[in-house]
């Protein structure tokens, strides 16, 4: 394969995992807290609608952001409110979370823009700006590093760079802080929380709230940087994949990480080759672009080693001694 | 005055040093003899008044039994005293100082800490992490770790609280997860320390070598709570003791004043026989007979080995053994919850071991009832109310089928109410489920459906564990009356004195073979004790 093709392969493959790397973090805090959330499709979907939106009125892509940080927040806490105060089923709620986006987003953006439950094209300010790296292009022409850093690394919208920084700023907050030994106690045994004298609820709550602020940022950057605008539906299924990939990963971030980028290499993969001759048999664009969800078939069915779930994970906490 | 405002003083200022709550506790001390009273505490849930104008003053560096029967109303007012519920009425003096504790948290403020009957541990945590969790250093781990793991090795040496501060509690045996949790309440300073049925889940030496904690722990100055049922406990380390009953205090005494029958007396509202009555048995023909049994586990591992014995109508066989030494594993068998080789004859025709006529409803319809050891995985499903559950196992009885295609809950409802009646279960309410009985009700409920359809073979296991006093004389009491009607019992305990007391003959296991058999009158506790051991 030529290198340079390589290189494109990879470039996108970056864009390609962000969101998913913002949603399987997302899931990850809330899942490790012990509130399990198939919403993040749902919360990013409302958010890509809202920073589109919202950048587009305002024609500054950072108040979008802002926006669809505010609805997904706003989204987590109607999760938290029925799931962690009334004790209602993580699963039922997280679903209608996904119904209620996959409607709402269609029918506010036909009364806005009249476009057929789309967005307006957003240009300028509206979108998410590339950053060059310092020394990208001095760097450019320098066999091997030159490729990796300014054809892979580089050149890509801020929010890429915040999801990388999230993976260790995550695993430092879950493993060395305070907040985290409460949190993760929080999804193993409430009840050891409890008698700790610390809220439950509080930190169900905190959980919850910095999943919806993820995944307010895995939606924004979905419209506003890897594509010009919102369509109807334009998650496709990132949100559940995430949730693979969470799975995938043990509910550790650095292995979140590995697995978000082996979803986005497939995907990547599937654009840049529409079809594929392999021995002779023609693969048809159809099938490339199915793989990431057959991956995401094959780890739910247990082909990657026993998963197991944070214990207290989708049950709410009753008191009892 | 002073008092009065070093008390609000720490209620307001939550970033109050552990140093100076500390030294501030101790100067309220010194002005009072008691480190605790509760003076007229009620509590009820719903229509259940579960403490009823309850007072008591524990003296200050003592160890302070309450004893009681299950559902007394001990655990309801040690949950009181920890902020976990909240009292209707009634106050809480610390220290001399009237005390407000609505939450947890307040409670360990207050110097108060709790060994709860079912551990509150992270399992997946290392020993130091639930030591610190919820009372951590600063917001960063590792020095709060780092501090931890020196007050442990501290705590370690001067009480005999040895846990590997590292291991994951997952690995950990009982015993050593009840140190961590006392190591808890010792790293948040509590100078007052409530145990809920701390030795229900321990082995005897583990049970001693935390008898051994706590008179350390007394030493050192600081208060006990010890909520048990189990008398000989009572007597053998604590200073002073209170009784409950339904929910009342109806006595203080000091222990060394007192007997296990007074305050067995006290516990249950009247004389208590805390040995069986019974008349020899007469046994008749012989019933069950178990030749070459033979079982291998999934692992391998060999857990019978060629047991044989036989049982006799109207007599009891007891089963003695330290748990785990195939006596659990025989009563599967037998039940016909696991096939295994060998043979067995029931009144002279052939018992399968394995295959396809080999269940626990092939057993009932040869008339061999079980009652499991483990009630709640085994004899009842929790959620049911208490009449699908009497009804579990004989559900295909034409009584309750009188038509194919709809069962007659009607009448299973007024079975239960009469098999209520019979066996005393409180409440009598067939339409409660399962999990909101004690555990000695949910066991009659169990014995009742076994025993009414009057089995010609019962299997027990464990029939009194986790079951309180008043509820064991009257099971042991059934136990006789069915014996005396004819059948024959094989009984399974880990209680030697149930076995001792219960059995007309007695069987030893030991490492999966039966080391010997025993006349109760001619034997003793020692010599079964090392029989138990392998060693005769």
């Amino acid at each position: 394969m030529d290198f340079m093709v390589l290189v494109q392969v990879l470039e996108s493959t970056m864009r390609l995992a962000t969101p998913l790397l913002f949603a399987c973090l997302a899931g990850l805090i809330s899942e490790r807290a012990g509130v399990f959330d198939i919403g993040l499709e749902g919360k990013m979907l409302v958010a890509a609608f809202m920073a589109a939106s919202i950048a587009f009125v305002s024609g500054n892509v950072w108040i979008g952001v802002a926006a669809a940080v505010g609805v997904s927040v706003a989204m987590s806490l109607m999760h938290g409110l029925a799931s962690i105060t009334f004790r209602g089923n993580q699963l039922i709620s997280g679903v209608a979370i996904n119904f209620l986006a996959a409607g709402i987003t269609v029918v506010i953006a036909q009364n806005w823009f009249r476009q057929g439950g789309r967005t307006p094209s957003l240009s300028g300010d509206a979108r998410m700006a590339r950053i060059d790296l310092p020394f990208a292009e001095a760097l450019r022409d320098v066999p091997v590093i030159g490729p990796i850093y300014h054809g892979i690394l580089s050149g890509h919208a801020l929010l890429v760079y915040v999801a990388l920084l999230c993976v260790p700023l995550t695993w430092f907050m879950l493993f060395r802080t305070r907040f985290g030994l409460r949190l993760r106690a929080v999804g193993e045994n409430p009840a050891a929380v409890d008698t700790a004298g610390v809220s439950v609820v509080g930190l169900r709550y905190g959980a919850v709230a910095i999943c919806g602020v993820l995944c307010g940022l895995a939606g924004a950057y979905l419209s506003t940087g890897l594509s010009a605008g919102f369509v109807k539906d334009m998650t496709a299924g990132r949100g559940f994949i995430a949730l693979a990939a969470m799975i995938f990963a043990k509910w550790r971030p650095w292995h979140a990480m590995g697995a978000v980028f082996l979803f986005g290499l497939l995907e990547a993969v599937a654009n840049r080759f529409q079809n594929i001759d392999i021995l002779g048999v023609n693969l048809p664009v159809q099938a490339m672009q199915a793989l990431p969800y057959i991956l995401t078939v094959v780890i739910l069915a247990g082909f990657v080693g026993k998963a197991i779930p944070p214990r207290a994970g989708g049950a709410a906490y009753v008191k009892e001694h | 005055m002073i008092t009065a405002w070093t008390a609000s003083a720490r209620r307001s200022d939550p970033r109050m040093t552990q140093a100076q709550t500390q030294a501030m506790r101790q100067d309220t001390a010194a002005s009072n003899a008691f480190a605790i009273e509760l003076r007229g505490i009620s509590k009820a849930f719903g229509p259940v008044q579960a403490n009823k104008d309850i007072s008591i003053r524990v003296r200050r560096g003592t160890i302070h039994g309450i004893v009681g029967e299950n559902g007394a109303g001990k655990s309801t007012l040690m949950s009181i005293l920890y902020g976990f519920y909240r009292a209707d009425s009634g106050e809480i003096l610390i220290n001399g100082q009237q005390t407000d504790i609505p939450d947890s948290l307040s409670a360990i403020r207050a110097g108060v800490g709790m060994v709860f009957q079912h551990f509150k541990l992270v399992e997946n945590f290392t020993v130091l992490e639930n030591v610190i969790l919820g009372a951590e250093a600063g917001a960063m781990l590792r020095p709060s770790l780092a501090k931890a793991r020196g007050l442990l090795k501290d705590l370690a040496r001067e009480f005999e609280l040895n846990v590997d501060p590292d291991a994951l509690i997952e690995n950990l045996s009982v015993g050593h997860q009840q140190r961590v949790e006392i190591l808890k309440a010792l790293y948040r300073e509590a100078d007052i320390l409530i145990l809920d049925e701390p030795t229900g889940v321990l082995t005897p030496s583990e049970a001693d070598h935390l008898f051994r904690i706590l008179r350390g722990l007394k030493e050192q100055g600081k208060t006990i709570i010890l909520i048990t049922h189990k008398l000989r406990e009572i007597m053998d380390v604590t200073d002073e003791v209170s009784v409950m009953r339904r929910g009342e205090m109806v006595a203080t005494r000091t222990t060394s004043e007192t007997s296990p029958t007074e305050l067995a007396e006290l516990m249950v509202g009247r004389k208590v026989l805390l040995r069986v009555e019974k008349t020899p048995a007469m046994p008749g023909p012989e019933v069950l007979r178990v030749e070459g049994l033979r079982l291998v586990d999934a692992q391998g591992v060999e857990r019978l080995r060629s047991i044989g014995f036989a049982l006799r109508a109207g007599e009891i066989v007891g089963i003695a053994g330290v748990a785990g030494n195939g006596q659990s594993e025989l009563l599967e068998v037998l039940a016909g919850l696991r096939p295994a080789e060998g043979q067995a004859w029931m009144k002279g025709a052939p018992l399968p071991l394995s295959g396809p006529d080999c269940d626990a409803q092939a057993r009932r319809a040869r008339r061999i009832a079980h009652v499991p050891e483990d009630r709640h995985r085994r004899g009842l499903v929790l959620n049911f109310h208490a009449w699908e559950n009497t009804a579990l196992g004989y559900h295909n009885d034409d009584a309750y089928n009188p038509s194919p295609w709809k069962m007659d809950n009607a009448a299973i409802i007024r079975d239960t109410q009469a098999k209520m009646a019979a066996f005393d279960v409180r409440p009598p309410d067939p339409q409660l489920k399962a999990s909101g009985f004690s555990g000695g009700n949910q066991q009659k409920i169990v014995l009742a459906r076994e025993i009414e359809h009057t089995p010609e073979v019962l299997l027990v296991g464990q029939p009194t564990r986790g079951v309180d006093i008043g509820a064991i004389e009257f099971i042991h009491q059934r136990l006789i009356t069915l014996r005396d009607a004819g059948a024959a019992i094989l009984l399974v305990s880990v209680e030697l004195d149930e076995i001792l007391s219960l059995s007309d003959r007695i069987i030893v296991m030991f490492d999966g073979r039966i080391m010997g058999e025993r006349a109760p009158d001619q034997t003793n506790a020692q010599e079964l004790g090392l029989m138990m051991a392998g060693m005769a």
